[in-house]
């Protein structure tokens, strides 16, 4: 005679263990976020083809821009994170390897985002 | 736990490709793909930073043949994980499951993402030609 009941024995596995609904929310949410982040993106790194440093920081530090630039950065890595996660999860069989995976994946987003977020700070107030 | 031997998703050899399970394995490699083009967005923006000697070598990297070529798949990449991930957000509020729908709106991903790519070259290249 099985005593658990049917929630307490799928509960803690699977995905469900490691948040996976806030993974999930927190997807869609930059994704929405991405959505006109992405379109404003590529049409302002178009219009900077082939610019000079004094144009492109011109750009960067435009009315606007510097806090358009930090939102698409921490959203993309955010969402490429949450992205590469999942794949990690989905792929990557030996739990040893998973792990480390995804430990560098997300310290890695973390570092390229902040990084970028100094560097937009750096073109907008000089030094 | 008995963890181990729970069989694991998505199985990319045991069924043939359709236009939706291509549609969706597309999805995820763009999306990968995309991580490489945030990775080159942060060494544009951070190469701007020390000088325009090595702005200028970035920007000419970037305007290579072989720059090109990669930002001209970041761009349909872009473009199509962001049509496909509206069409996944349909799905999220329960529209568009039905077989016919399924196949129309992958078709309309496609076609503006491939659209939108020759729209941006286009645009891109008249940037470059006027400067």
């Amino acid at each position: 005679m099985e005593y658990r009941s049917s929630l307490g024995q799928v509960r803690g596995l699977g995905v469900s263990k490691e948040g996976g609904i806030g993974h999930w929310w927190m997807q869609r949410l930059t994704a929405v976020a991405l959505v006109p982040l992405t379109l404003w993106f590529v049409f302002s790194a178009v219009s900077m083809t082939g610019t000079d440093l004094i144009q492109f920081k011109a750009w960067v530090g435009a009315y606007g821009n510097p806090v358009l630039l930090v939102l698409f950065t921490i959203a993309a890595y955010h969402h490429g994170q949450i992205g590469m996660t999942e794949v990690i999860e989905d792929y990557v069989h030996n739990k040893t390897a998973n792990v480390i995976a995804i430990v560098l994946v997300k310290l890695g987003a973390f570092f390229c985002a902040t990084y970028t977020i100094f560097c937009i700070a750096r073109l907008t107030f000089g030094g | 736990m008995a963890s181990g031997k729970r069989p694991l998703s998505p199985h990319l050899q045991v069924y043939r490709p359709q236009i939706t399970s291509l549609l969706s394995i597309v999805h995820r490699l763009t999306g990968v793909a995309l991580v490489g083009g945030a990775l080159i967005f942060t060494y544009w923006i951070s190469s701007a930073t020390y000088g325009p000697e090595v702005f200028k070598l970035a920007q000419s990297i970037l305007g290579s043949w072989v720059g090109r070529l990669v930002l001209l798949g970041m761009t349909f990449s872009l473009y199509y994980h962001l049509a496909n991930g509206i069409r996944h957000m349909a799905w999220d509020v329960g529209w568009g499951y039905e077989l016919p729908r399924l196949k129309i709106t992958g078709w309309l991903v496609v076609l503006f993402a491939g659209g939108m790519t020759v729209l941006t070259f286009v645009a891109a290249y008249a940037v470059a030609g006027v400067r």
